[in-house]
């Protein structure tokens, strides 16, 4: 018995190894995991304050209404009424807070209008779509079609 | 827009998973082929593919810590990974990949190669100077116990981790092969067979790539190649391969007769896009043409240069193969669109982090590791048998 104990003592080395790694590991994890982690799911909840601190990107369109009277009105009467402002003219948060500074750069007409209007099958067969390339003969939209109310 | 073909929702045109995607994969498959293929002696006592075996363990092992790599440079934040350990989700199949990783890394490819090497170990603690003679003390772990006992005794445990080690390695690939198969969103992907189709296309590559790095390294160092082993794992290549196949002839023969409401874009697909890499590589020359050279070496008898010949086409034709099987899965699965209505393309890049030329370097990889290991851990045991 003591001689097999003696012949298999390099095995408990391998095991120790593995233990000591096994324990570093843990307490390494017990030092790095943030407190209070998963109070509110898989995440530090620490992390919301910083996705806070994080600036906003859109105004949200009630923002622009209260300026753009103009193109508000326009709008409205269309049949973009209910596509936002910053669907066309990206987020303009900077702007909203500081007009006088920022002032924002007007859409791409060539690329805009056919984001949304490309003919396409998988689209509902209601959704106003033309092949743009057919349907203007490549004179860009907005010569035809006013932007906040495309009705011609 | 450039490449896409029909309707694509806006999130698929571009691809996400990626060429290093592709690796992923393909090296984890090695790992486990080769392993099995180790296994295969020292469980099963097949002696005539014992010059392999040692070649098998490092082999495992050099792409075993190659594996991990294409994933984490394409996820970018490699610092990141190790939270995966440290707060897992268990929900995630990725995250338990970790675990079964580390655990086949650690308590069975380690341990059976340390195991397996200690008499050396030993030896060159004993014999060696300067720094590797420092490595090796530090590599017995502080024991310089080789009495024939203790040997015995090692024998035994070594037998008893490959045995775990048999499963694990199932697991290890068989879990890669879960990760797509799990996906339901996408049809080319979720299907049960899908683990054992990965698992045995595994087994394949492990095995070709072993004959390869085999006959290579005995060219090498201009030792003759043992014939008989070459033969018994050619044919062992030869079954598994018949085995892989058919089970990828029935994953496509139920598909085509299910034909559910994803196969005609999926067969489209396969008739275009895929056509050259599923159809002329995976299955014609990667597939079709190993297993034709491999039956004909089991029916016909030849001479000992021309069968070594034929071994090596077949090997490296099955290496190119499985690598198009992974590519067809991971890259053929995010061509089409979940609307079965479109078809987008991948166009691989050359110098990007995701690119053509990293996924060389980790491909290269393996090898320098593979070289270091036999620097380091010599496989080779002529001498052994000529002293017996
Ligand atoms: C606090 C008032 C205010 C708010 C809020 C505001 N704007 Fe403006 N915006 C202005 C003024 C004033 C100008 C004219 C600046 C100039 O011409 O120098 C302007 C100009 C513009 C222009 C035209 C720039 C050009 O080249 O003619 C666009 C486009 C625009 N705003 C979009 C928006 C959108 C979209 C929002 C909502 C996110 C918004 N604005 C919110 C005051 C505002
Ligand atoms: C369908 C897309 C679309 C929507 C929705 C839209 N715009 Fe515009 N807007 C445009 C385009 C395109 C131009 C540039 C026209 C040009 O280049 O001549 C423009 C121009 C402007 C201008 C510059 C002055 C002008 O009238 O040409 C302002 C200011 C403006 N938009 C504000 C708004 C506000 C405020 C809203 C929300 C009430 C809004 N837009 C909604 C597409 C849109
Ligand atoms: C963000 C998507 C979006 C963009 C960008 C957009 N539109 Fe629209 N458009 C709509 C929606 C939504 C409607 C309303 C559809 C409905 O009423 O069913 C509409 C309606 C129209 C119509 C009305 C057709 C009719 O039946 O009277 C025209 C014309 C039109 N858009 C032209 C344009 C032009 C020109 C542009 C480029 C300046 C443009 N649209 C940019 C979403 C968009
Ligand atoms: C030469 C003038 C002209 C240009 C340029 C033009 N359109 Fe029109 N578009 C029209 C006229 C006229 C109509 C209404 C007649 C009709 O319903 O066919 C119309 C109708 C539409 C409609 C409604 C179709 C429907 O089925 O309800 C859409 C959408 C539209 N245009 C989008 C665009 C887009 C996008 C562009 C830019 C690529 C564009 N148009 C450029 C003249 C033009």
């Amino acid at each position: 018995m003591n001689r097999f104990l003696r012949d298999s003592g390099h095995l408990a080395r391998p095991a120790l190894v593995l233990v000591a790694g096994l324990a570093v590991f843990l307490v390494v994890r017990g030092a790095v995991i943030p407190k209070n982690f998963g109070k509110y799911g898989h995440y530090r909840p620490a992390a919301l304050d910083l996705i806070r601190q994080h600036p906003a990107a859109f105004a949200g369109q009630d923002q622009c209404l209260a300026c753009h009277d103009e193109q508000a009105k326009t709008r409205a009467s269309g049949k973009h009424a209910h596509v936002a402002c910053e669907a066309c003219h990206g987020p303009q948060a900077p702007h909203a807070a500081d007009f006088v500074n920022v002032k924002p750069a007007l859409p791409d007409v060539a690329a805009l209008c056919a984001r949304c209007h490309e003919n396409d099958a998988a689209k509902p067969k209601n959704f106003p779509q033309v092949v743009t390339a057919e349907h203007s003969g490549g004179v860009v939209c907005n010569t035809c079609h006013q932007p906040h109310n495309p009705h011609l | 827009m450039s490449g896409v073909e029909g309707f694509m929702y806006p999130n698929e045109v571009e691809l996400q998973w990626s060429l290093l995607i592709v690796l992923y994969p393909y090296i984890t498959g090695l790992v486990a082929g080769a392993f099995i293929l180790a296994s295969l002696e020292r469980v099963f006592k097949v002696e005539a593919v014992k010059p392999t075996y040692r070649l098998a363990l490092l082999t495992a092992l050099a792409f075993l810590l190659v594996a991990p790599l294409p994933l984490q440079l394409h996820l970018g934040h490699p610092e990141r990974s190790f939270e995966m350990y440290l707060t897992p989700h268990r929900s995630s199949a990725m995250a338990m990949f970790g675990f079964v990783y580390l655990w086949y890394l650690t308590v069975v490819l380690l341990l059976e190669i340390w195991l397996e090497y200690r008499p050396d170990i030993v030896r060159f603690a004993q014999t060696r100077t300067g720094v590797t003679r420092w490595i090796y003390k530090a590599l017995t772990l502080g024991s310089e116990n080789l009495s024939p006992s203790s040997l015995r005794i090692d024998d035994r445990v070594g037998y008893v981790v490959t045995v775990i080690g048999i499963p694990s390695a199932f697991l290890l690939h068989g879990y890669v092969g879960f990760i797509f198969g799990s996906v339901k969103a996408n049809p080319w992907w979720s299907t049960p067979l899908m683990p054992v189709v990965f698992l045995f296309s595994a087994m394949t590559s492990g095995i070709a790539a072993v004959l390869v790095l085999y006959v290579i390294s005995m060219k090498l160092r201009k030792t003759p190649i043992d014939m008989r082993c070459l033969d018994t794992v050619a044919k062992y290549l030869f079954y598994t391969f018949v085995i892989d196949f058919s089970l990828e002839m029935l994953d496509l023969v139920q598909r085509t007769y299910e034909a559910d409401e994803s196969f005609r874009s999926l067969d489209f697909m396969v008739h275009t896009r895929l056509w050259l890499s599923q159809v002329v590589i995976q299955i014609f020359l990667g597939t079709l043409g190993p297993l034709a050279v491999l039956a004909v070496t089991q029916l016909r008898t030849f001479s000992e240069t021309l069968r070594r010949r034929l071994y090596i086409t077949a090997s490296l034709l099955t290496l190119v193969g499985i690598f198009a099987m992974r590519w067809n899965v991971v890259i053929g699965g995010q061509l089409f669109s979940k609307s079965f209505l479109g078809y987008t393309t991948y166009k691989v890049q050359f110098a990007a982090r995701e690119g053509l030329l990293p996924a060389i370097a980790l491909m290269i990889l393996p090898f320098v590791l593979f070289y270091a290991l036999v620097k380091l851990l010599p496989p080779w045991q002529e001498h052994k048998a000529t002293e017996a």
